[in-house]
């Protein structure tokens, strides 16, 4: 399969502090790509680097093979890296298709256009519905969504993210924060994403990335302690002895 | 966004003061309405940068400024056409905003309120030192700017309703650029930089284009200004008119653009009424202020959204 994102040699320090040693991993297309680890292992770290909140101190990331190690978010974006933040972030003072639309737009690097009505932009609202449907909230499509719940607010952050018809998503833990009764229905949205752009998914949710991951990148204190299909990583001696404890 | 309502029933205020029977007032009438006008447009253009987008500058009295001295300087050159008036009045804030926006957007919270306002404060100085527009003691205005010949800046009608024509203008291209892409990404930088950059937007780019446009505005605002009094001077451009313009936009409501016309409208008449009555007039106008920033949420322009 073909490769989409690269990731090669990726260290970054806190001062003294490792967050990040050598790691390198690689999505391929379609693919969705877990990774796991203790609290404090790197991982949101990670993909802060990978989309450019961060910078890393050595390595490489490359998206189809070119080089954004140095770009800024804003650039990564629209070359088709899209992402969902941890704590959820959207746009509460527009509804959620205008949150939708301006991520089709700003994606396409339409965003700076300085004339034609933004709402009358009918292929962004197109795909902006589509994803809304797809994420099983069109009814919700015209409310503002600082007044949506906070499980609401995760599939629309999923929803912004797949309307850019990006080549990579990074969702870093799509389900924190979401209730026991919304986990269900999250997993199953994003197993219906499954196929359409590669995801690099950092969840805590054990039963989440075993149903959904092809395969898993363990980290431990910011380096790769295994690495592969979910089985080999399930049984891997390392793996255990990180997770001490932890009912993996 | 608000409605066309509060928009139009101001437009038509503005267009029936002229009509109203005063007799001997009708004069006095129309020059206040054009002030209030002229302080509309640089603060609706204010409100572009500041409500919508979130940049509190501290400066916005600067491009306004130099629209008044692109006018003097023409006059001292014995030029009163229009279109070299605005052509160097819109090139001078125009670079003015690029250089300053460029190094100001780097900054964030009261940082950026401090850069803005020392930029602002240099404009200041540096118009009050030059000596052929009269230093600090300003630059009596020789002609009236004039367009194809025509007398659209004298006294009277012609200046209201030029005054008129520009706030229309300027309202009209700041609320259909908010409505644009560019406008949205404006607006979404606001609310979340962090989830909009990661969605392809540029921060200092939108920002940059942001403050292009409501500085070439303000400088529009400043030419009529010099037109009015018939004189220039450095006080146009000092950091109280700044504060004053955001006085008007937080009074009237950030982000609504029509709030920041009834916001220049109290203001200007506030200043007017009160110091009719005593020259401490800031006095009174400071407790209403706070009372208003307590207890108008979004401004004059949030009020008349919750109408009834």
């Amino acid at each position: 399969m073909a490769e989409v994102l690269h990731v090669e040699g990726l260290s970054k320090t806190f001062g003294a502090l490792w967050v990040t040693r050598e790691v390198s991993l690689t999505l391929a297309a379609g693919e969705v790509h877990a990774v796991i680890g203790p609290n404090g292992a790197g991982k949101t770290t990670l993909i802060h680097q990978i989309s450019g909140v961060l910078l890393p101190d050595r390595g490489r990331i490359s998206l189809r093979g070119r080089d954004i190690t140095r770009a800024r978010p804003e650039a990564r974006a629209r070359a088709g890296l899209a992402r969902s933040f941890q704590i959820t972030s959207v746009l509460p003072e527009f509804s959620v298709l205008e949150n939708v639309a301006l991520s089709v737009q700003a994606h396409a690097g339409r965003a700076m256009r300085p004339w034609g009505r933004a709402g009358r932009d009918r292929e962004a609202n197109a795909r902006g519905m589509a994803a809304l449907e797809r994420m099983q909230m069109a009814d919700r499509a015209h409310r503002p969504a600082g007044t949506l719940s906070h499980g609401e607010k995760r599939q629309l952050e999923l929803a912004m993210a797949i309307a850019a018809d990006p080549l990579v998503m990074l969702l870093d833990e799509p389900l924190a924060g979401a209730g026991p009764e919304e986990v269900p229905r999250l997993i199953s949205l994003l197993r219906a994403m499954k196929g359409g752009p590669a995801i690099l998914l950092v969840e805590h949710d054990m039963e989440a990335v075993f149903a959904l991951a092809d395969r898993i990148t363990v980290l431990a204190e910011g380096r790769v302690i295994a690495s592969g299909r979910p089985d080999a990583v399930r049984g891997d001696e390392a793996v255990r002895a990180a997770y001490l404890g932890e009912d993996f | 966004m608000t409605g066309w309502r509060l928009p139009l029933g101001m437009l038509v205020v503005f267009a029936a003061i002229p009509l109203l029977p005063l007799g001997h007032d009708s004069g006095y009438a129309m020059l206040l309405g054009a002030r209030i006008m002229v302080f509309a447009t640089a603060a609706v253009s204010l409100d572009l940068i500041l409500g919508a987008g979130g940049l509190v500058s501290f400066g916005h009295a600067a491009p306004l400024l130099l629209g008044a001295y692109a006018v003097a300087a023409l006059d001292k050159a014995g030029v009163d056409g229009a279109l070299p008036v605005l052509a160097l009045a819109l090139a001078l804030a125009g670079i003015y905003a690029l250089l300053t926006g460029a190094v100001a957007l780097r900054t964030r919270g009261v940082n950026f309120i401090m850069i803005t306002l020392a930029f602002a404060q240099m404009v200041y100085f540096a118009t009050g030192s030059i000596p052929d527009y009269g230093g600090t003691d300003g630059y009596p205005l020789g002609e009236r700017t004039r367009l194809f010949g025509l007398k659209v800046l004298h006294d009277g009608l012609p200046f209201y309703l030029s005054a008129l024509a520009v706030l229309v203008a300027s309202y009209l291209v700041c609320r259909a650029l908010l409505a644009t892409p560019f406008g949205r990404s404006l607006v979404a930088l606001r609310q979340n930089e962090q989830r909009a950059r990661a969605m392809g937007i540029d921060p200092l780019r939108v920002r940059l284009g942001a403050m292009v446009v409501a500085s070439l505005i303000a400088s529009l605002a400043g030419v009529l200004l010099a037109n009015e009094s018939d004189f220039i001077s450095p006080a146009y451009g000092a950091w109280q008119r700044s504060a004053e313009l955001m006085v008007m936009v937080l009074l009237g409501g950030a982000g609504s653009l029509s709030g920041a016309v009834l916001g220049a409208g109290v203001v200007v008449l506030l200043e007017e009424g009160l110091g009719r009555f005593t020259q401490h007039w800031p006095l009174i106008f400071g407790p209403v202020l706070v009372l208003a920033a307590l207890g108008l949420r979004g401004g004059l322009a949030g009020m008349w959204a919750r109408r009834g």
